[in-house]
């Protein structure tokens, strides 16, 4: 018996090694099927090895290329400089037209009672390593715990999606980010044109594909795909990829390629989104604005009076004339001219309510029913909704105060 | 016993001392997570610790200290990744032995026995791997002789001017 044991020793012992990992796999593949969620000690104990001098080595290696790219290799500065610069004045062109865009599109989104997920915090972190193989196909970032960081947070670039946190280390502080490649990721995704909601994963070769679309549906390659927000992971409408290649896959459903929007193969700094919140979207309520604002803002001012007795009854006040309380800087109607006919292009609904949900321009508290015409004079069927901006005309005011051939009224500002 | 003899020729027995031990394997574990963030196709291609495993396995020629040495670093290299820790440990522990082994009854110090001997091992790795991950963690896994067959023939070239980097830690028994 020992001399068997003594000549198979070596077998013996790989044999027992062999079967003590086994039997440790599949204690993890049973955790895993529960759902078990602990960070393994012997991973910690790994990932703070190897963590401190990947860190070391990134920040040497930034160090040394800011060096070198900040005070040293400084070739072209000067025209890249010009070039910003053009740059810079073509996107304030941009921003301003983007911005009232983007102000319109949040007073219809206020009409239509839209839900948004807005990412209200996020973090910073700078990608120091990799799993070390492509059957892993995660990386490490260095924050974690200490910087508010969980499991399943989102993590995005400007370009696009990444990935998820998968396991948050306290000390060393890093984390792990699956990458949406990994084959056990998983996304929720819609397409832009189509509209038509799949499954993101990843395969065992590293490609992302979209699952779970019906092979009846027309999808054309080039067509982008967004975050849906179904996975409760990600905000809906941030970038995934585009459309590469379209074919027939199995179970009645296409094999859709996609190319994702994010370079995962050349990461280095990443957002996490540390906090996301679901609200209404709000339009900027600036309050009922009077036609004599507007017009005040528009045409040139007269300077203010000097002060005069307080005691002394202006002229032309009276109650129910709201352009005798009209602010300084107001410049009077011209004589002869239609009494407080007043335009004003605003984004309007059926009724004289503006896309903004308040009433439009008008100089009168109490206006006759208003009807809405485009700018070509045809007026809209009741029930109709205008996006468009159009000009909203509205009745000469009828008051007491100032019937429709009387004088203008006359105000503190009025010449005298 | 420093001095094993097979077909009448002398095989010598190295050792390593404690900071190589340990500081060879885990320079290559570091090297194998960072380096393909500069070069993405690193991970798919190269092995690192394996090509350290090898080189330990055959140099020492202990068939137990070749299995225990890449149980160890197997193991440490699936603690870097996301999934069950144990595939790489097995499929290292595997090779270590069959590399201590096949050290022991050959002569594996020229450099085209130690291309052949770290292309075959590569494939044997490859195959232990596939072959848990899919039958004992049911990952989906795709076998490609093509990717395969590059792999080593990378891992081969790049293993031979390894171990001649590594033969310098060497120590006579």
């Amino acid at each position: 018996m020992e001399s068997v044991l003594g000549r198979y020793r070596n077998l013996i012992i790989l044999a027992g090694v062999l079967f003590l990992q086994v039997i440790g796999l599949a204690v993890q593949v049973k955790r895993i099927g529960n759902e078990e969620k602990d960070t393994r000690l012997i991973r910690i104990w790994a990932v703070g090895a190897v963590a401190p001098f990947e860190r070391a080595l990134v920040w040497m290696q930034n160090s040394t290329s800011g060096v070198w790219h900040n005070y040293i290799f400084l070739r072209g500065v000067r025209s890249e400089n010009r070039q910003l610069k053009e740059q810079i004045e073509q996107m304030r062109l941009e921003q301003v037209r983007l911005s009232e865009d983007a102000a319109q599109a949040r007073r219809l989104q206020n009409l239509l009672a839209f839900k948004e997920q807005f990412v209200s915090k996020t973090v910073a972190a700078q990608v120091i390593g990799s799993g070390g193989s492509d059957l892993s196909r995660i990386v490490y970032i260095d924050k974690g715990e200490q910087d508010g960081l969980k499991r399943d947070m989102a993590v995005i670039t400007a370009d696009g999606i990444v990935g998820k946190v998968l396991q948050v280390f306290k000390t060393p502080s890093v984390s792990q980010v699956l990458l949406i490649s990994d084959q056990s990721s998983g996304v929720g995704a819609i397409l832009e044109k189509s509209r038509l909601q799949g499954v993101l994963r990843g395969t065992a070769n590293g490609e992302v594909v979209l699952e779970r679309v019906m092979s009846d549906e027309q999808v054309q390659p080039g067509e982008t795909v967004l975050t849906s927000g179904g996975d409760q992971i990600f905000p809906k409408g941030l970038p995934v990829g585009t459309v590469t290649k379209v074919g027939s896959g199995k179970d009645l459903f296409l094999n859709i390629k996609i190319k994702p929007a994010a370079n995962l193969s050349k990461l280095e700094e990443v957002l996490v989104l540390v906090e996301k919140q679901e609200r209404q979207a709000v339009a900027e309520d600036q309050g009922r604005i009077r036609a004599a604002d507007i017009l005040a803002q528009r045409l040139p001012s007269v300077p203010d009076k000097p002060a005069t007795d307080p005691n002394a009854k202006p002229v032309g006040e009276a109650p129910g004339n709201p352009a005798a309380n009209a602010k300084p800087g107001t410049k009077p109607a011209a004589p002869g001219a239609p009494p407080a006919t007043k335009t004003a292009v605003t984004p309007t609904r059926p009724g004289g309510v503006t896309a903004a949900g308040s009433v439009p321009v008008a100089i009168v508290p109490k206006p006759k029913p208003t009807t809405t015409s485009t700018s070509s004079g045809e007026e809209k069927p009741e029930g109709a909704v205008d996006l468009q901006p159009s000009i909203t005309e509205q009745k000469p005011p009828v008051s007491p105060a100032a019937e429709p051939n009387s004088q203008p009224p006359a105000d503190d500002n009025s010449p005298h | 016993m420093p001095i094993t003899y097979t077909s009448g020729e002398q095989v010598e027995v190295y050792r390593f001392s404690i900071p190589v031990t340990i500081g060879v394997p885990l320079l290559a574990l570091f090297l194998q997570a960072f380096v393909p963030l500069r070069f993405p196709r690193f991970a798919v291609y190269v092995d690192l610790p394996l090509l350290v495993t090898i080189f330990f396995a055959i140099s020492r020629r202990s068939p137990i200290a070749g299995l225990f040495t890449g149980a160890v670093i197997g193991l440490a290299q699936d603690m870097l990744g996301h999934n069950p820790i144990g595939i790489y440990g097995i499929a290292k522990t595997v090779v270590g032995y069959g590399a201590s082994s096949l050290g022991v009854k050959l002569d594996v110090e020229n450099a085209g026995a130690r291309l052949l001997v770290t292309l075959g091992f590569y494939l044997v790795h490859s195959a232990v791997y596939f072959t848990v991950a899919r039958g004992l963690v049911n990952m989906t896994q795709r076998w490609s002789w093509g990717h395969g067959i590059l792999a080593a023939l990378v891992n081969g070239i790049l293993g031979v001017l390894l171990y001649f980097l590594l033969d310098r830690f060497k120590q006579r028994t």
